[in-house]
């Protein structure tokens, strides 16, 4: 992709009308197929329900349509199904919460045994259903490099069930389980899990991490994925309003913060090899990104924090930011 | 064609003549000869156009035939005892979406205290999760149920488990006639899918379902295990027609002709009962035995109708319902009701205890006199209970109950033989 170096003032995204036509967004085009169509029951500025359609929408265009989606149990199998309704325009499975790996390994066993090689399958499950009960069945449909791209909708706790702790729940962010109280709010430091980075210790051919911010790089990062046989794995942070404490018309915008701030990192990765990461192109102090959430509401007091904790998550973020050379003179407005 | 094999590679083979598409491969004793079986079959390329996948656990196992079955492949597994525990939520799954996977189920104990012998107490665990289970009584029933089974699931798209005895069945090496290739795709035809997730016609399959439909969906399921009251009777009949064999079925009579004293029980103990029946009954007692093939569904008019005027039933059952007594004597006694008969609770051979001729015969012996209770343990060492009864309410920290029973007994090994 090239590099763009203009981009809208206030939202920082690229127009279309700055691209080539053949870079243009799926999500542009009159010809996307509306994957998950609307009437859907997702709570307003879902970042989950976003990052789907970009994504299953992508992966059609990718495959000509020839798409199976396997759904782990979670808020997307939920506000997509309320029986005997469905928004999903493409063949559709549930099963069960800690399962959508395997079932997707059974779905793409039935297409080479019936003689469907271009049939494609993805499975898809939230950080819960992915990074802890899930965790079993991915590593195993991974580390049998079955030809299956999974999707982790990240948004960092268990937001289905009210929004308990998740391994993928960040430091000092407050859940139903990890409440703001005591000397300790919110969650406890040292802990949680990186899947991407667990997924590139399987060797596994495509690891990419996106969000939802960035709609080109979030497309692009879905159809090199469907270019590629062999297990693939895709993480996309997707900010949830209702578990986050954040507006619903900030969703696009946190999720930028997080980016931009270091603290989400943007990469891919080949064979257990970091390829390429996305350069941040203006950086934020990881205050900016933390103070629009109620979740990280205990770390301030008047805008400034209270404590060593913000500092230890601005620490975190540099750390990101150095690992994964995130800061790059050529691509970033310093 | 006639061969002297062990019963899993029969299972294995019979499996393979029925084309499986997916083969889903887990580890667990006793099952685990089949699915090696069926390993080798596709390796060396005997069973060809199939997917054999190694996965990382039962759960997986099920929910990978899952996935094969609801995108229109022939699904297969096998696993035992803690294994069906293990992929429980996907079992209930696997009938709920109403996908025709077929699984042996290699019977075995169920821990703790850890044991890796035949009892029924896995199979009865999971006997409301809406799938058809089946016993084999011999090995060659094993096979023929296998054939059975996959029809049987795809006519009604209802997943079937066929259980079979471990290592009295998984492991005895017997005389077997394994059906010829041509028989099987007689009798069996293409897996014809009445939900598939296809580009061409997309569905959803496992939206969630409300208060407003859920009972429906459910009725729906006990519905077929109904209509399969019918099939099966059917299919077994087609199946002899074709192989020339009684295979299957819902219940098998033995001498009830004028029995008194009849003996229910599924799978293979049914041969060690139809010796004693034989002793017994060269001694002038009425004595007969029924034999349960079907045990979901429940085939109540049948063993009613079986049962109707013997003055005595006992159930022998490898498995024991903690806190009330028998599984299946319950249900003998659902089919019984409203008469007054006898129904005793023999709770037998539980972790693989022998279930010797002598001990049966001697209990029957026993029920013609004595009053009738509801429960009965076989062979059960009261003095090993007493005494860890006694040394429990002696001190407080009384130890592990398994190892103190061990040490009654002296050897691990000691109350095997």
């Amino acid at each position: 992709m090239n590099i763009v170096k203009f981009y809208q003032k206030g939202t920082y995204t690229v127009g279309n009308r700055l691209v080539s036509e053949a870079e243009r967004t799926t999500q542009s085009s009159p010809e996307r197929t509306n994957s998950i169509t609307c009437g859907h029951r997702a709570c307003q500025g879902c970042g989950e329900a976003l990052g789907a359609r970009y994504a299953i929408d992508s992966a059609m265009k990718a495959t000509d349509n020839q798409l199976i989606a396997v759904n782990a149990t979670g808020c997307l199998e939920v506000f997509t199904t309320p029986y005997p309704e469905t928004s999903w325009q493409i063949p559709w499975i549930h099963s069960l919460f800690g399962n959508a790996a395997a079932v997707a390994t059974g779905v793409a066993a039935a297409q080479r045994v019936r003689g469907h090689a271009n049939v494609r399958v993805i499975a898809q499950g939230g950080d819960g259903g992915t990074t802890d009960i899930g965790f079993g069945c991915l590593s195993g449909m991974f580390e049998r490099n079955d030809d299956v791209l999974y999707i982790c909708y990240d948004n960092q706790a268990y937001m289905n069930t009210g929004v308990q702790r998740s391994s993928a729940t960040p430091p000092t962010a407050r859940t139903a389980t990890t409440p703001s109280l005591g000397p300790e709010p919110g969650n406890v430091f040292g802990t949680g899990k990186n899947v991407p980075l667990i997924a590139m210790a399987h060797n596994i051919p495509y690891v990419a991490t996106a969000a939802v911010a960035d709609l080109r790089d979030l497309e692009a990062k879905v159809t090199k994925a469907m270019s590629i046989h062999g297990a693939r794995y895709i993480h996309i942070l997707v900010p949830c309003p209702l578990g986050w404490g954040s507006a619903a018309h900030d969703t696009v915008r946190v999720a930028r913060l997080a980016v931009e701030s270091g603290i989400f990192p943007l990469f891919e990765a080949e064979h257990g090899v970091v390829t390429h990461s996305t350069a941040i192109r203006r950086r934020v102090p990881v205050d900016d990104y933390l103070l629009p959430q109620r979740r990280f509401a205990h770390l301030f007091k008047n805008g400034k924090p209270v404590d060593g904790r913000v500092a230890r998550l601005q620490a975190m973020a540099d750390e990101n930011i150095r690992r994964y050379n995130l800061l790059r003179d050529e691509e970033s407005d310093r | 064609m006639l061969k002297q094999t062990e019963g899993s590679h029969a299972v294995a083979e019979a499996v393979a003549l029925c084309r499986p598409e997916v083969i889903c491969a887990y580890p667990i004793t006793p099952q685990t000869h089949i699915v090696e079986g069926l390993g080798e079959l596709v390796k060396s390329g005997q069973l060809q156009n199939c997917e054999y996948i190694n996965v990382e656990s039962e759960f997986a196992a099920l929910s990978v035939a899952i996935g094969a079955s609801a995108a229109g492949a022939r699904a297969y597994t096998a696993t035992s005892s803690q294994g069906l525990l293990f992929m429980a939520e996907a079992v209930y799954n696997a009938s709920g979406l109403g996908l025709p996977i077929v699984m042996t189920l290699g019977n075995r104990a169920i821990g703790a205290p850890i044991n890796i012998w035949n009892d029924h107490s896995d199979a009865m665990a999971l006997r409301d999760a809406g799938w058809i289970q089946l016993f084999a009584e011999t090995n060659q029933e094993a096979v023929d149920l296998h054939i059975q089974a996959f029809r049987l699931a795809e006519i009604l798209s209802c997943p079937v488990m066929v259980c079979v005895d471990g290592f009295i069945l998984t492991h005895a090496v017997e005389r077997i006639d394994v059906p010829e290739q041509a028989e099987v795709d007689a009798f069996l035809p293409a897996y014809e899918p009445i939900q598939v997730l296809d580009p061409k016609d997309p569905v959803s399959i496992g939206a969630m379902v409300g208060p407003e439909a859920f009972m429906e969906v459910r009725y729906l399921e006990h519905h077929k295990q109904m209509r399969a009251l019918d099939l099966i009777p059917e299919l077994a009949a087609e199946f002899k027609a074709m192989f020339g064999r009684e295979s299957g079925g819902l219940v098998r009579p033995y001498r009830l002709e004028d029995a008194e004293t009849v003996v229910v029980a599924m799978g293979s103990v049914n041969g060690t009962i139809k010796d004693v029946i034989d002793d017994r009954r060269a001694e002038g007692d009425k004595v007969g035995a029924l034999s349960i093939c079907s045990f979901r569904p429940f085939p109540l008019e049948e063993v009613r109708a079986h049962l109707l005027g013997v003055r005595r039933i006992v159930v022998l059952e490898k498995s024991l319902a903690v806190g009330l007594g028998g599984v299946l004597a319950s249900h003998v006694r659902m089919a019984l009701r409203g008469r007054a008969q006898l129904v005793y609770t023999l709770i037998a051979g539980l972790g693989g205890r022998p279930i010797l001729k002598k001990s049966l015969s001697a209990f029957l012996s026993k029920v013609e006199t004595e009053p009738h209770a509801d429960v009965h343990f076989l062979d059960l060492k009261n003095d090993v209970v007493e005494r860890e009864l006694v040394r429990a309410s002696q001190q407080r920290r009384s130890g592990p109950t398994a190892e103190n029973v061990l040490k009654h007994i002296g050897s691990p090994m000691a109350g095997l033989v």
